[in-house]
């Protein structure tokens, strides 16, 4: 089976509920990918990406990560990943540089040592680098509490980063941070994705985020809607179109249907395009036109009809 | 197994953090135990004397140091609660190292909390006037230790069967006070009804009161009217106290947290 992550007709049912968090998915996502799990409050992100960094059983299916089953060797599954969990997971009593040190104690890349004196140079040299990065100093030896959320997140990030994941799974990483934060954190994952050349596997609801991915799988209550690219959702989803307008009308409408333009009237009237090309369009039109705009659809504009042709298919149900 | 060491050493030596870092959770500590030797052991020792054949302030304080060292651990353990629900205890569940190595790292700190605590008793002892020798120390602080554990291992069962730290804050006290009359903290309980006996024998904490009890008396003439078992009885019952709580309660622990 290709890819670094391998996903097949996984299922999450809550013992507490009736219904299933997860119905039925399949996926799979390819070595240095950077994969986004697209969906609002309740698809099913989470549930997904807990059970795929093993702190939550799944109800059926079989998940690959790396190679390792993470039924059969869950151990060797944790080495390979790093996660950035939704809910901040720094203890706010330690420093930072504690933070850190429990991180690389647990992942086995140093001995215990009771001490930060004590710790090999090594250690303290990425302290240092660390510290550079976070562009702090004495802060690194301080309690986080003081710390703001954007530098939390960051030093989250460089905390599951230490022992070289091969994936790093970010969930909803930059919810909560302001614009400033959310950008620059932003920027600073695509640098690490570069020089790293990791495998990164995100959730979020903002999609403008989503855009960036090499390929977005759209979740809704619990099942996969569509998977591909951010442009071949674009043009699946949502058709391109030209909005038009003339002084007359029928003149246009009969020109339409002579040259088999769908279209539909409006304030403006919607032509549109298909397989054909913009300039094929504008060529087969006589009629003055008094107004002329092309319609090229965003991410958001295919999620929102997505979800919403998908509620309206439940409710009909 | 290096690994596995190492980590939890680093868990254990998280919670020893937290603690020296807070302030308020120190200075709480030692209120209630120095209000039951103080104010409960001074009131019973003037007023009843020595009818009971031994002095009741000692008795209480080597009571108390028990049931601090016990419970102090336990509660410490439950802590893991307040982790899950700021999230951080999914740090260490995602990190390669084994289950069981984290409950015992958890355990491990905790202890090491708790035995502060009975260092600051002894040091209050002290204060007060109970005889206390540096032999009856150096013998005292390793049995101290294996208390903790066993209350640690309490609090990892107990733990595992609750949902939240509201729950746990419910409950705990429910699970606690109870045994604080059971394992004869402030009260004799040689002689019992057939009842009170039974739920007595089943109370953990009666073991770890014992134990110090029998460490502490050992030599002394009021040995027979204050100690119930021998020392060695103890140990083997709080062994296996631990034994079942640390194996069955890391199960259910991690089933309940993974089976959602």
């Amino acid at each position: 089976m290709p890819g670094v992550i391998n996903v097949k007709n996984l299922v999450k049912q809550y013992k507490k509920s009736d219904r299933k968090a997860v119905n039925d998915i399949s996926f799979n996502v390819e070595e240095g990918e950077l994969f986004t799990l697209l969906g609002p409050n309740g698809a099913g992100k989470t549930t997904t990406i807990s059970i795929l960094t093993t702190t939550l059983a799944k109800t059926s299916g079989e998940i690959i990560i790396h190679g390792y089953n993470i039924d059969i060797d869950p151990k060797s599954v944790r080495q390979q990943i790093g996660i950035i969990f939704q809910q901040p997971s720094l203890d706010l009593n330690l420093t930072a540089e504690e933070n850190v040190r429990f991180h690389t104690i647990l992942y086995g890349l140093y001995p215990f040592r009771p001490s930060y004196s004590m710790m090999p140079t090594s250690y303290k040299n990425k302290i240092n680098e660390l510290a550079e990065i976070l562009e702090i100093k004495d802060e690194m030896f301080k309690p986080i509490k003081t710390f703001s959320g954007g530098m939390k997140r960051k030093l989250e990030i460089i905390r599951g980063l230490m022992h070289e994941p091969r994936v790093l799974f970010l969930d909803e990483p930059t919810t909560g941070l302001d614009p400033a934060s959310r950008k620059t954190l932003w920027t600073y994952m695509q640098q690490i994705r570069k020089e790293k050349k990791i495998t990164i596997f995100l959730t979020t609801h903002y999609l403008d985020e989503a855009e960036e991915a090499d390929r977005v799988c759209i979740l809704h209550h619990g099942k996969i809607i569509t998977i591909g690219t951010p442009r071949k959702i674009k043009q699946d989803l949502i058709e391109n179109y030209l909005l038009v307008d003339t002084e007359d009308k029928n003149k246009l409408f009969a020109e339409l249907h002579n040259h088999n333009l769908r279209f539909e009237d409006g304030e403006l009237v919607k032509v549109f395009i298909h397989d054909l090309s913009v300039q094929e369009i504008i060529q087969s039109i006589q009629t003055p036109l008094t107004t002329l705009e092309t319609h090229i659809p965003t991410i958001e504009e295919a999620y929102l009809s997505i979800v919403a042709e998908e509620d309206k298919h439940e409710t009909g149900n | 197994m290096k690994r596995e060491i190492s980590a939890i050493l680093i868990i254990a030596l998280r919670d020893f953090l937290k603690f020296l870092r807070d302030r308020s959770r120190i200075a709480a500590t030692f209120i209630f135990p120095i209000l039951f030797i103080g104010a409960l052991g001074g009131s019973l020792q003037s007023n009843w004397g020595d009818e009971l054949g031994f002095n009741i302030t000692t008795f209480i304080f080597t009571g108390v140091l028990g049931q601090t060292l016990f419970q102090s651990a336990a509660a410490g353990v439950i802590s893991l609660i307040e982790d899950r629900q700021n999230d951080f205890s999914r740090e260490m569940f995602v990190s390669p190292i084994s289950r069981y190595s984290i409950i015992i790292g958890k355990i491990f700190g905790e202890s090491i909390v708790a035995l502060i605590q009975g260092v600051g008793i002894i040091v209050f002892g002290f204060i007060i006037r109970i005889p206390l020798s540096f032999h009856d120390i150096i013998w005292l602080l390793p049995f101290s230790l294996v208390v903790c554990f066993m209350g640690g291992a309490f609090g990892v069962l107990v733990l595992s069967n609750l949902s939240s730290e509201r729950a746990a804050n419910q409950i705990f006290p429910f699970l606690i006070f109870p045994q604080f009359f059971l394992a004869g903290v402030f009260n004799p309980i040689r002689e019992l009804p057939t009842i009170l006996d039974v739920l007595s024998r089943i109370s953990p904490m009666r073991y770890a009161v014992d134990l110090i009890r029998g460490i502490y008396y050992a030599g002394r003439p009021e040995y027979g009217a204050t100690v119930l078992n021998s020392v060695g009885y103890n140990l083997a019952v709080c062994g296996l106290i631990f034994g079942i709580c640390v194996i069955v309660g890391t199960y259910l622990f991690i089933n309940n947290e993974r089976n959602q």
